[in-house]
């Protein structure tokens, strides 16, 4: 008798609660736009948060509230745009293919003459891994260069396309994996890596706003803001502010002079995507 | 009821008894989400909000169903029905009437569900023969245990990403080790007593 009782109470209460929720499921029904699933279906699912919001889904979600524009997701590019446009129904806008670019270029290395070149250290580092620990010793970190890359490798963890690697102590971005959703900005303490357009010819690989002699002391590699590269360009498009070259890509024709001129060869000059306007 | 009792209760649950690191309770969501100090918040507060409605609602069935009819012992079995609804219910009630605080809870709510935890702390009120205040004030100072030792946790791993460790400790086994001190230095509450 004990027992049937205790299955009755048992049974009534999961009925009941059974119950309570289906009541539930039917007065707290939300309406989800059928468009939801289908633009998720749209974006890549990376969740890389280039869009600048938290996940695919709360990008999707910022569309369908008409919140965001379409085409902020990088890593989909024009199809996901255009598919996404598709379902919302507007046109699409173009997406300007960018890239990342790490800008230092103080790749360690040693010369025919056995003279050490890129980037000095001052001396052997054995704290805490990782750039943000790094770059809080006392004296900036490791590096002599205030400015370059620390060669830690955060940026590399953050990236989820495999697009940075190290190249002989500096991260380096391999601009055919890179989709531009700029993860890899936000670990880099000393702001090293900025977007640029993938199909440009020239970047300056170098933030070093020391003086040159200063900038000379720590690495054989960088802007010591001489202002060749200034004086050759016939259109005006580089600007030496602060001791560092800084490149005006609205005026820049790609002609790849400023490269040939640059003594320390930071001006990389990137003959494939050769594309000149005239 | 007076205010000893009441600070007493407050005082065990939160540290001399903490839930996490002293009963060993809710070790799943201790482990699994405390990767990150905020989304560690996160999923404290939403404990806290569940220990504290399972803990009223646990008591009304205990108390108004399964005494009177001499089925506390059905007590275990009924709880976790009354726990997994319950958390449904909540869930689909933020859904629609509080989507700001279900933004912020929504992710962890299926997590507690079967949160060991929760069902604890509805087991120790009826041990302790707690009334209907001192029972959620029970549950919700537990959610705050919780809450604490999970960030206290959550910044403690977020600090060891950083640190060099030997090769065959990465990742879960030294998270371990650091839970097991954690809860060595929350031992040394255990002598602090009101009474």
């Amino acid at each position: 008798m004990d027992i049937l009782i205790a299955v009755a109470v048992l049974g009534g209460l999961g009925v009941v609660f059974g119950l309570v929720l289906a009541g539930a499921a039917k007065v707290f029904h939300v309406e989800t736009d059928p468009r939801l699933e289908k633009l998720n279906e749209c974006l890549p699912g990376a969740n890389c948060g280039g869009c600048g919001y938290p996940g695919c889904g709360g990008y999707a979600q910022a569309v369908l509230e008409g919140k965001a524009a379409i085409g902020l997701c990088a890593s989909g590019g024009d199809e996901c745009a255009r598919n996404m446009a598709q379902i919302m129904g507007v046109k699409a806008e173009k997406v300007s293919h960018k890239v990342a670019l790490v800008r230092c270029s103080g790749y360690r290395g040693v010369d025919e003459n056995g003279k050490i070149t890129g980037a000095k250290m001052k001396g052997e580092y054995e704290g805490l891994q990782g750039c943000h620990a790094a770059a809080k010793v006392a004296g900036r970190g490791p590096l002599i260069c205030k400015f370059g890359c620390l060669g830690f490798g955060s940026c590399i963890t953050a990236c989820k396309y495999d697009a940075i690697h190290m190249v002989d102590g500096v991260a380096k971005v391999d601009e055919e994996k890179c989709v531009g959703c700029m993860q890899c900005a936000a670990q880099c303490p000393r702001n090293l890596i900025v977007p640029v357009e993938y199909n440009r010819r020239v970047v300056i690989a170098c933030a070093s706003k020391a003086k040159g002699a200063v900038t000379i002391r720590g690495c054989s590699s960088g802007c010591i803001g001489c202002g060749l590269c200034e004086k050759i360009c016939e259109r005006g498009a580089i600007h030496v502010e602060q001791n560092l070259a800084y490149i005006d890509y609205d005026k820049c024709n790609s002609c790849g002079l400023c490269a040939t001129v640059c003594p320390k060869h930071l001006i990389a000059d990137n003959k494939k995507m050769e594309h000149s306007e005239e | 009821m007076n205010w000893q009792s009441i600070f007493g209760i407050l005082l065990s649950a939160i540290l001399t008894e903490n839930f996490i690191l002293v009963k060993f309770y809710g070790i799943c969501p201790f482990m699994g989400v405390s990767k990150k100090t905020d989304t560690a918040l996160g999923m404290g507060m939403a404990v806290t909000f569940v220990m504290a409605i399972a803990s009223a609602a646990c008591w009304a069935v205990d108390q108004l169903i399964l005494v009177p009819l001499g089925l506390a012992y059905m007590q275990t079995v009924a709880f976790i029905l009354v726990i997994a609804a319950i958390v449904q219910v909540v869930e689909m009630f933020l859904k629609k009437k509080v989507p700001a605080l279900y933004q912020a809870l929504g992710v962890y709510l299926p997590l507690i569900t079967t949160n060991c935890a929760v069902l604890g702390v509805a087991l120790v009120n009826v041990q302790e023969g707690y009334n209907f205040f001192l029972s959620v004030l029970n549950g919700a100072a537990g959610g705050l245990g919780f809450t604490i030792s999970i960030v206290l946790f959550a910044s403690i791993r977020e600090r060891m990403e950083e640190t060099d460790v030997p090769k065959s400790f990465r990742g879960f086994p030294i998270a371990l080790i650091a839970a097991g001190l954690l809860a060595l230095a929350f031992m040394g509450f255990s002598g602090m007593k009101i009474f």
